[in-house]
């Protein structure tokens, strides 16, 4: 699979945007943290192995990084990804508001 | 039947007895010689004929691979509750420890996670 593949399957699904939301809210957690927050404020009753293998498509895609700090690993957001997204179909209105 | 004692495994009982006491500030229960280790409980200066927390020795191989399992995942095995979340954390990172998790509202919780420096993380909770 291509990168641009990746990036928009990675976005496809919708617990892998809850993923992400929660990682713009506080970038940096442990799997449990991303767990208890899926589990506790969205209600999504997803197993820690689906977690898991949600955060390695993420990763795979380049929207997440991981970083190990002492016997921790923990998980980082990045939106680099997206720009190639607006670089391929950019926004030009912004400035004007919405059309007529 | 009833539930006195609920144990952590502590990689060395001097050093869990340490931060369990001087940073977390539980108070020593017992302390009692047994074979190479001690009997060795701590409780909450809050409740101090309650639930008592035995820092056992992680001696078993099972024990170690168990304890490094939950933590490469940031799983806390064990949990206490306190009345603010949030202070509590700010008075220990105070004292030196570490989070893997700061306060963090989890809708009809707030909870947060520590490093015990004796190779478990330990949750800290308050309800709301």
């Amino acid at each position: 699979m291509d990168a641009e593949s990746g990036l928009f399957k990675a976005l496809g699904d919708a617990t892998r945007r809850t993923i992400l939301d929660e990682l713009a809210d506080k970038d940096g957690q442990t799997l449990f943290e991303i767990c208890g927050r899926l589990t506790m404020k969205h209600g999504l009753a997803s197993s820690r192995q689906a977690i898991s293998q949600h955060l390695a498509v993420l990763e795979q895609a380049g929207l997440v990084h991981t970083r190990r700090q002492g016997r921790c690993k923990f998980h980082h957001l990045d939106t680099g990804p997206l720009r190639s997204i607006i670089e391929r179909w950019p926004i030009d209105s912004i400035q004007e508001g919405p059309n007529p | 039947m009833r539930i006195s004692i609920t144990s952590v495994y502590v990689d060395d009982q001097a050093k869990a007895l340490a931060f369990y006491t001087e940073k977390l500030g539980f108070t020593k229960k017992t302390d009692l010689p047994a074979g190479e280790f001690r009997w060795l409980t701590v409780v909450s200066p809050a409740d101090p004929d309650g639930v008592e927390l035995l820092l056992e020795p992680d001696e078993h191989p099972a024990a170690g691979r168990f304890k490094e399992a939950l933590v490469a995942d940031g799983i806390p095995f064990t949990q206490f509750t306190v009345d603010d979340v949030s202070a509590e954390v700010e008075r220990l990172k105070g004292l030196g420890v570490e989070f893997t998790q700061d306060a963090t509202d989890m809708g009809p919780v707030v909870t947060a996670v520590l490093d015990d420096t004796c190779g478990n993380l330990i949750q800290l909770a308050a309800m709301k």
